[in-house]
């Protein structure tokens, strides 16, 4: 089955493979100064709203641009560890590192569970498995006694990071988000660039071949789920912490749409791709919930807009067009 | 780095906070209403853009200024959703200089804005929200509960009912805060009253179908089906109870144990004869109430609901009591409102408990059957007045621990 | 009264019909998902949508144009099946070529405009449509009380699933259409129109879920989101049955839904979340599914 979706990976993912490339690092450097600054200019929750939904992006990032795997139920993860961490911090008086911490390895554990049911089938059937189990989570959000049904768990307290760090205070949030961010960031990028990462691309093009070679494909790509699961996990803490709830929205599978299009407008398989669609989609959502327009009808039509016309998505397109002048 | 611009972060929040104290009396030089509620979804109908038009009113009969700055209504959609609604209060409060939040339907989403609005010292008039907790172990300082609540709901329609004789009880519950508390409310107010209750049933918010679930309630052998939800899932669920059968055979009736005005104009007269409920207000009760409701008919075409006129009275007051108090800081505010009795159309001598709690008289109804009403909107037959102390819980029984 | 394990009869009994007619609308549903996945190697995400569009239009022909609940029954599922004809001719069939997840992602974006549109123009409520005068009222079949026009529903998409599956299996357009799938290259060479075919099966499909739509409009309120919580546990029911079989579509969906309303009545609170686990089962044993071959 000849498919274009692998062809357009492998010249956008060009600048993601081998070492990290110049403009890569030179990239991450603007970045990270723009975030530094980001909180002067903007309103600092808008940004860490952002910054977890790029973690989350990236992390979904991890699966489908780099393993060929394409989760509907991401949301499980994201919206699961922000109810073990909302649970954890409010309910047990755990201090917020450890709340995260706990929600991250619970959506590791999830993820492992999910993963080794859902590797056993390919493409669309991988698509839907994810999918209906994300829904079983779903469900369970909505009749366990803890998680609090439509109402959610609220007023999670932000406490002090470490014991020292006041996290009520917003900027001292936002700095932590970043760092959280980073984090996440710096080892998708790691794990991208290692043997790993080069094994999962291999499967990504050819499975039959890389099976051939002797690696047990279904063993990576477990491993790329569990971390992609336990990433998305850590975003989704991070955020309850910051936003002090956990709701049904975040295990919705709404949710699972919604980091899909960040990604696949951003640019599957670019390292900051997802990073550029987290931003531009919650920038969206914040400016259209002003104006009149449905929220909704726009961000399908640029869904199918991305579909139809640019599937590298816009770093992609950019990469695309830059490594045609390189020499 | 790091440290440096923390520091500087820390510099730019006290320039902020002086700028503030410096400005005196009305923040921002405007006083912002943010009418925050369901604009599209189940409750649309009972708040809404209505609770807007009333707070508008509200405004413009105090010529739109107050302490000579300008007041400025705007309003948003939560969609049921509790983290939208949290969300919307702290962007408003913190990026759009919002002084005020009203109506906040689904005690849920209430509950949420409770706690930012507690945090940043902001007065959030409750309307549409019907929990007693808000008044209760979740009461803030700042928080004014005002149309009605689940343990006026319960003490009025679950006591009328059990004394007609429903001494059995099964409940067909919303599975949210306000499900859940009505629930318990009204179960406490049937057992107090001899009755007992053989079983509940939770259904999750905005339910397409509740055959199964009043299949459950079918079985139980109960007299009386409370339904503990509201707006749309109560009209659903009376639909399908008349299209299953339910109350047919006589041996069961249903219990709307909160039902609006606009739900029962959605239903027909047909369907909600002689059910009984309990309402904070009635348009067609005095003078000084029809008036006012054919004006305020005369902007949205219908009659207001409790939770329509509440949003009126409860902004009137707040204006009046900026006005007492000098300024719109919100503490300050909030005490001033608590001094001050209130007397308008909406209630005759309320009284503000310190937990935020408005009690004032409740009013129990029965739905006019087709033939004994006389025109459109005439609904209600009040057969009994609640007076205010019976209805509302104390202050000690409410469980409110406010500091000082 | 007598009890079978313990659960007196009429819920029991209640509880399997109300499943048999949820199961209906799974059936209906899947069924459609499956057509088209078996021709087109395409998941419909937007299959729900067009469900709702189907109870949409049935409403909007009552209100705005007085046509009738027997008509609608008629106009509605052609009128979602030509608009499937425009989505496969204008959008599908540009994806082809491609990876199949791209046609899910398509149909994903297109669920999301079309419930947009309507829940920006009628809101999340949903819209009275009522009962057919000629299904009012109920049977007392003594363990419970049979509204008539759920049993109505019944009947109707058994019968409709069975016309399909007897359309499919034993008639010689049928045969065609299951050549097709199986060797798309070859039949065309035989001289058939292929890509008609597709655009036909893809109309054909949604105005299923067209139909589903009608038939849903006077139990359940017509709201926008009617379709977007059904289709998931649709899904499940496909991956269950096994993908692409037309039998295994129609028979697990009435099974799950049997299943659903047994498991209201011995623990309600896994009602929601039994057809996730028995996918999760299927999934550990035969992982093509109950009717699905391995491809």
């Amino acid at each position: 089955m000849a498919t274009e979706i692998h062809a357009v990976r492998r010249d956008t993912a060009a600048s993601a493979t081998g070492r990290p490339a110049m403009p890569g690092l030179l990239a991450l450097a603007v970045l990270l100064l723009v975030l530094i600054a980001a909180p002067y200019v903007l309103y600092p929750v808008f940004v860490m709203k952002v910054l977890c939904f790029a973690l989350f992006a990236c992390a979904f990032n991890l699966l489908i641009g780099f393993a060929g795997l394409l989760s509907f139920g991401h949301a499980a993860f994201f919206g699961g560890a922000a109810y073990i961490t909302a649970h954890t911090v409010k309910v047990w008086g755990l201090p917020p590192e450890l709340g995260i911490l706990l929600g991250t390895a619970f959506s590791a554990t999830l993820g492992l569970a999910f993963g080794a049911l859902a590797i056993r089938r390919q493409g669309i059937y991988f698509a839907m498995i994810t999918l209906a189990l994300s829904q079983m989570v779903f469900f369970m959000a909505l009749q366990l006694k803890f998680t609090g049904g439509e109402d959610g768990i609220q007023a999670v307290p932000r406490g002090h990071l470490f014991g020292v760090i006041d996290l009520s205070q917003s900027m001292s949030m936002y700095y932590t988000v970043l760092a959280v961010f980073l984090f996440g960031f710096v080892v998708i990028w790691r794990t991208v660039h290692s043997p790993f990462g080069q094994v999962l691309k291999a499967i990504r093009e050819n499975e039959p071949r890389a099976i051939s070679l002797g690696y047990r494909t279904d063993h990576y790509k477990l491993m790329a789920f569990v971390l992609s699961a336990a990433l998305a996990g850590l975003a989704g803490g991070t955020k309850a912490i910051v936003f002090q709830l956990a709701t049904l929205t975040d295990v919705q599978w709404q949710m699972s749409g919604a980091v899909v299009l960040m990604t696949l407008l951003g640019g599957i398989g670019t390292l900051f791709g997802p990073v550029v669609g987290a931003a531009l989609v919650v920038t969206l959502e914040n400016y259209l919930a002003a104006s009149n327009l449905p929220v909704p009808v726009v961000i399908g039509v640029i869904f199918v807009a991305c579909v139809l016309l640019f599937r590298r998505g816009i770093v992609g397109e950019i990469a695309a067009r830059f490594g045609e002048k390189r020499p | 780095m790091i440290a440096r611009l923390l520091a500087g972060a820390a510099l730019a929040a006290l320039a902020v906070g002086s700028a503030q104290a410096q400005q005196g009396k009305i923040s921002g030089d405007v006083v912002k209403i943010g009418v925050l509620n369901d604009r599209s979804g189940l409750y649309a109908d009972l708040g809404g853009e209505g609770s807007a038009v009333a707070v508008r009113m509200a405004v413009e009969e105090v010529g739109g200024k107050i302490l000579g700055k300008p007041i400025e209504v705007v309003s948003a959609d939560h969609q049921n959703k509790p983290d939208i609604g949290s969300n919307l209060s702290r962007e408003w409060i913190d990026r759009d200089g919002v002084d005020v939040i009203v109506d906040v339907p689904n005690s849920g989403v209430a509950l949420a804005v409770q706690e930012v609005t507690r945090e940043k010292k902001k007065i959030f008039l409750m309307q549409g929200p019907a929990t007693s907790r808000l008044t209760g172990d979740a009461c803030s300082p700042t928080g004014f509960h005002w149309a009605y609540d689940t343990r006026a709901l319960a003490v009025g329609t679950g006591q009328a009912i059990v004394k007609e004789g429903g001494k059995s009880w099964f409940f067909l519950t919303a599975d949210y805060a306000f499900g859940h508390q009505l629930e318990t409310d009204t179960a406490a107010q049937v057992k107090k009253a001899g009755g007992t209750v053989v079983g509940a049933v939770r259904a999750p918010l905005n339910t397409a179908d509740f055959s199964s679930f009043l299949l459950q309630a079918q079985s139980s052998g109960a007299q009386v089906i409370g339904l503990a939800n509201a707006g749309g899932d109560t009209i659903t669920s009376i639909k399908q109870a008349s299209e299953f059968g339910l109350t047919q055979s006589g041996q069961q009736k249903l219990a709307g144990l909160l039902i609006f005005l606009s739900d029962v104009h959605a239903l027909g007269l047909q369907v909600a004869q002689d059910l009984v409920l309990t309402t904070g207000f009635y348009w067609d009760m005095d003078d000084e109430k029809r008036a006012w409701s054919e004006k305020y008919k005369a902007k949205t075409g219908k009659m207001p609901t409790m939770v329509q006129a509440g949003s009126y009275s409860s902004v009137k007051h707040y204006l009046k009591a900026i006005e007492a108090a000098g300024t719109d800081d919100g503490p300050t505010v909030a005490a001033k409102m608590k001094e001050m009795p209130v007397n308008d159309m909406f209630a005759k001598n309320g009284k503000i408990l310190p937990n935020g709690r408005m009690v004032h008289d409740m009013y129990l109804a029965r739905v006019k059957k087709p033939s004994e009403s006389k025109g459109p909107w005439d609904y209600y037959e009040i057969i009994r007045t609640i007076p205010g102390d019976e209805a509302f819980a104390t202050l000690a029984e409410s469980g409110c621990k406010l500091p000082g | 009264m007598s009890t079978i394990f313990g659960i007196p009869p009429q819920a029991l009994f209640g509880q399997l019909l109300l499943g048999l007619i949820n199961g209906s609308f799974y059936a209906l549903l899947s069924l459609g998902l499956a057509v088209i996945f078996g021709m087109l190697n395409v998941i419909n995400f937007a299959h729900g949508a067009l469900y709702m569009l189907g109870a949409f239009v049935a409403w909007l022909l009552l209100t705005t144009a007085g046509v009738g609940y027997w008509w609608a029954l008629l106009l509605a599922p052609l009128v979602v099946g030509a608009f499937g004809v425009l989505l496969e001719k204008t959008l599908l069939s540009r994806l082809y070529k491609l990876d199949h997840l791209y046609g899910l992602l398509l149909t994903f974006g297109l669920a999301l405009i079309v419930e947009g549109i309507f829940r920006h123009f009628y809101g999340v409520s949903g819209q009275p449509y009522p009962i057919p005068d000629l299904l009012r009222g109920g049977q007392n079949l003594g363990f419970m009380f049979l509204p008539n026009y759920r049993g109505w529903v019944v009947v109707a998409s058994l019968v409709v699933c069975l016309a399909t599956w007897y359309a499919i299996e034993r008639t010689k357009l049928g045969a065609y259409l299951r050549a097709a799938t199986e060797n798309p290259v070859l039949v065309q060479a035989f001289g058939i129109n292929v890509p008609l075919m597709i655009t036909a099966t893809y109309g054909f499909g949604v105005a299923l879920a067209g139909l589903a739509g009608v038939l849903a409009a006077p139990i359940y309120q017509v709201s926008p989101l009617m379709g977007s919580n059904l289709i998931i546990v649709v899904f499940a029911v496909v991956v269950i049955g096994g993908m692409g079989s037309i039998l295994g579509a129609v028979l697990t969906g009435y099974g799950l839904g049997l299943l659903e309303g047994l498991t209201k009545v011995f623990y309600p609170e896994a009602s929601n979340i039994v057809v996730f686990v028995i996918m999760a089962v299927v999934l550990l044993i035969k992982p093509a599914g109950l009717f699905g071959r391995e491809r």
